[in-house]
């Protein structure tokens, strides 16, 4: 290798192989990490299922991706999530960002605000998953329904219990009648099971059949039910009354004439009963349901589900992007404004949002790239049972190639399509970026 | 100036010889040499347990072969639950390790018609020693003998909890009928019967296998597995009205339907297994075991327990036993492997990891004193005696159908739990989905 003259510009060749130097680490990145598996997949897209390339199957995949029902439905959802997600955000965004100019302890706000984007999406998800519950004892989004709902209609003391012979009926209310008529000096036999050993009423003891006493009607009330089963109807050894149910005495018109308290051995006594055919009932209270929460991660509510818990992560970067738009953006046009007497809803709308779009239409384009990526939260957050329902394009693309599937094909596909989706909004956000530049 | 020209030259002659030093690693790991007398050697194993399920007890059955074979290591790599992608993604690469661990018959046999996989003919005897025939019979694909099932799991089970047992006063059911019939009974005793996990669809497709062994036998069954039979058939028709009863039953369901498809099906074992009993038995594999110990507070016997999943039809079922297991396959041939292989069948390396618990095994000279506790023993033992096995139906199919979240038999019965009455139209569902996925 000859030194060059001394003194002198190095080479044409020699710069040529300095930038090369320079250039060589990021092209090798970009290459193997980027272009070589970006290419491979465009080419996969056009072959079968297995192998490093399988055979040749022409535009197939992609036929099978726009006629396959889960894959449709995966498409449809993520158009879902475009419409709203963004949109949303960038709202949610703006009047947090606006409204923190104005409160005190903005700092704390805005932490707290922008705290769920220090949570992986996947931990986002899985907690969510805990909140959706719907179990109220287990979902924290339920159990504030249960809280609510208790304070205006309680569940009452033997909520799970059913009549234990079909004599005796669900009336319409909710009440159990017993269907069968009844005359002074009659007995009510009203028994109930379903009833857990720990929600037997405290103080209950042994049933017992009161002795019939001509002119009152008398009955109890019971736990019809002992270990291995028992007679279902008839009062046994081993079975507890149920104390502190009220009964009702109805007359033939349905009217209710007496109403009485069962004892703890569950007997209950209507005292001097005139003559005519009565029923006897357990008011609805007594059964009242607990709230039973709501299907949150059920077939209806998935996808809202994911929506709230996404737009949570987000609407923190949101607000921290608008509020530093809002930072910078120059106060004498708001004081000009004011000055000249536009009201607070005219400034906000005429002047800062105006002066805040570009800033506004980052965060959205951003946003609708995410969108379109979203994969992990759907992953985290949606039981098996509903990933049918709540498929998006990038959860479609891993189960379809990675996870049992195994169809490289479609999968790559897929990919393709994504790709595609997501082109047109990247080249909007450089063109800007040229711009900006 | 000048030292730019330098240093080009030295760096692409830098990035020259990484590349050939890391491709001299490559085909280094590959040809794993042997020598003539002592064999020698290191066999890469990539496997689906971790630090928290069982790669230490692996560890011990290694420890064991190096006993024997000193000079042979033992690469085990935990790959853990991604192992299938893992090493689909390996083998269409071109860079599979060694030997493998594959849950799904399915897939060892799309690999060995692939010609991915090495048959391990040399360990015939080996096997047939210590194995009844059943077992090499689900190690062979394509008429060869390709993998051992070193490690497999009882899923004929049902567990229950023992004071919502006790306070309904019934017993473990042997029949199917009493089963139902007891469920009613602990239905009016407060408590729900079933606590299903829905949400995990192969918990619903195994109930269903097992239910079909049971009502039709072990030669029914693996025609079905091999969509040999169609699922419009009658027969599937029978067992998933059977199926119905239980499913159908929602009001003795823990959750109802709803809840159902929300638990998986941990939820569905720590839902049974609290106190008080939210419902009082699982339909699942032995593995149950492990859950109830690690998650909530039941103890054995007291607790918990369990039962042989009862019979339905008496006659063709014949004391079957559905399996799941752990099928060890090998991409490459040499001394090393061949030794491991063999030693992997004898009861010696069963041994080693049973004595721990967590494991079955169908090697008929591991004693069933073996195992270190009454409830293992009593999970474990009747695949030790079964008079036949079979292998879990849904991992026996193309993964598409048999074994993908959301989608196939899974995806399609959970429609079945949402809608149990249903019944021809879900067969339809699962036969067009099993002749997209046999079509492949």
């Amino acid at each position: 290798m000859a030194a060059p003259p001394p003194d002198s510009e190095p080479g044409k060749l020699g710069r040529y192989l300095t930038g090369a130097l320079f250039l060589t680490p990021a092209i090798f990145m970009l290459g193997v990490w980027m272009v070589y598996p970006a290419v491979y997949t465009i080419i996969r897209s056009f072959f079968g299922p297995q192998g490093f390339f399988g055979t040749w199957v022409g535009i197939d995949n992609y036929k099978t991706l726009f006629t396959t029902s889960n894959l449709v439905t995966a498409i449809k959802n993520n158009a879902i999530w475009v419409a709203v997600v963004p949109a949303l955000v960038t709202a949610i965004g703006l009047i947090f960002a606006v409204l923190t100019e104005r409160v005190r302890w903005a700092v704390a706000f805005k932490t707290a605000v922008f705290l769920p984007m220090a949570i992986s999406a996947f931990a986002t998800g899985v907690t969510w998953r805990i909140m959706y519950q719907q179990d109220p004892g287990l979902g924290a989004v339920n159990a504030l329904g249960k809280t609510l709902k208790d304070i205006v209609s309680p569940a009452g003391v033997l909520s799970s219990a059913v009549p234990s012979t079909s004599s005796l009926q669900t009336a319409s209310g909710g009440a159990l009648v017993l269907h069968k008529p009844l005359h002074p000096g009659g007995l009510a036999l009203l028994g109930l099971t379903a009833i857990p050993p720990d929600q037997v009423p405290h103080g209950a003891k042994q049933a017992v059949t009161p002795p019939t006493k001509s002119g009152d009607i008398v009955g109890t009330v019971w736990r019809d039910f002992k270990p291995g089963g028992g007679k279902p109807g008839v009062v046994e050894q081993g079975e507890l009354g149920l104390p502190g149910v009220s009964v009702d005495l109805r007359n033939a018109s349905g009217k209710t004439v007496q109403s009485t308290s069962s004892g703890s051995d569950g007997s209950f006594t209507f005292k001097n009963v005139p003559s005519g055919t009565y029923e006897a009932a357990v008011s609805a209270k007594t059964f009242a349901k607990p709230f039973g929460g709501y299907g949150w991660l059920g077939p209806n509510l998935i996808v809202p589900s994911l929506l709230i818990a996404y737009i949570w992560i987000w609407a923190g970067f949101a607000m921290v992007v608008i509020a530093a738009g809002l930072a910078s953006m120059p106060r004498d046009v708001l004081e000009a404004a004011r000055t000249d007497g536009a009201t607070e809803w005219q400034t906000f709308r005429r002047v800062t949002v105006p002066l805040l779009a570009p800033v506004l239409s980052v965060v959205f384009v951003t946003m609708i790239i995410n969108v379109l990526k979203v994969f992990d939260i759907v992953y985290a957050l949606a039981p098996e049972s509903e990933y049918a329902k709540a498929n998006v394009i990038a959860l479609a693309m891993y189960f379809t190639a990675f996870q049992g599937g195994g169809n490289f094909g479609v999968g790559s596909a897929i990919a393709v399509f994504l790709f595609l989706l997501v082109i047109p909004v990247l080249a909007l956000n450089i063109r800007r970026f040229k711009r900006d530049a | 100036m000048r030292k730019p020209r330098v240093i080009v030259p030295a760096a692409l002659a830098v990035l020259v010889l990484a590349v050939l030093v890391a491709t001299q690693i490559a085909s280094a790991s590959r040809t794993s040499k042997s020598g003539a007398t002592a064999v020698s050697g290191t066999i890469t194993f990539d496997g689906i347990w971790t630090a928290s399920s069982g790669q230490k007890q692996f560890a011990d059955v290694i420890k064991a072969f190096n006993k024997l074979y000193p000079k042979v290591h033992v690469n085990y790599k935990p790959v853990g639950n991604n192992l299938p992608t893992v090493l689909a993604t390996a083998v269409a690469g071109g860079h599979p390790p060694d030997m493998a661990d594959i849950a799904q018959p399915g897939t060892v046999k799309q690999f060995a018609t692939e010609g991915k996989l090495k048959p391990i003919t040399y360990a015939t005897s080996a096997i047939n020693k210590n194995f009844a025939p059943a077992w090499r019979q689900l190690g062979t694909f394509n008429g060869k003998l390709y993998a051992l099932v070193f490690k497999a799991a009882n899923k004929s089970l049902v567990w229950y909890n023992v004071p919502a047992f006790k306070a309904a006063g019934v017993t473990a059911p042997k029949t199917f009928s009493q089963l139902l019939k007891d469920a009613q009974t602990i239905k009016a005793s407060g408590t729900p019967a079933y606590s299903i996990g829905g949400a995990d669809g192969w918990t619903l497709t195994d109930l269903f296998e097992n239910i079909y062994l049971r009502t039709y036998g072990p030669a029914k069954y693996d025609a079905l597995s091999t969509h040999k039979i169609k699922w419009t058939d009658p027969s599937v028709a029978t067992a998933l009205k059977t199926m119905a009863k239980i499913i159908g039953d929602t009001s003795n369901i823990y959750g109802g339907t709803s809840g159902a498809l929300q638990y998986g099906f941990n939820d569905s074992v720590t839902n049974a297994f609290a106190s008080p009993a939210k419902a009082a038995m699982v339909f699942e594999a032995d593995f149950v075991g492990g859950v109830i110990t690690s998650s909530t507070k039941a103890k054995p016997k007291t607790g918990f327990n369990t039962f042989t999943f009862p019979s339905i039809t008496p006659g063709p079922d014949a004391g079957a036993v559905e399996i799941a297991g752990d099928l060890f396959v090998t991409f490459r041939d040499n001394p090393a492997i061949e030794a491991f292989v063999k030693f992997l069948a004898s009861p010696q390396a069963a041994e080693a990891w049973a004595k721990q618990g967590g494991f079955g095994t169908g090697n008929h000279n591991v004693p069933a004193s073996i195992y270190p506790d009454p409830i293992t023993r009593a999970s474990e033992a009747p695949i030790l005696t079964a008079k036949s096995v079979v292998f879990d139906m849904s991992d026996n199919q193309p993964p598409a159908f048999g074994s993908t979240t959301g989608q196939g038999e899974w995806g399609l019965f959970q429609q079945f739990l949402k809608n149990p009455s249903d019944v021809a139209g879900i067969q339809a569902k699962l036969e067009a989905a099993a002749k997209a996925a046999y079509k492949k």
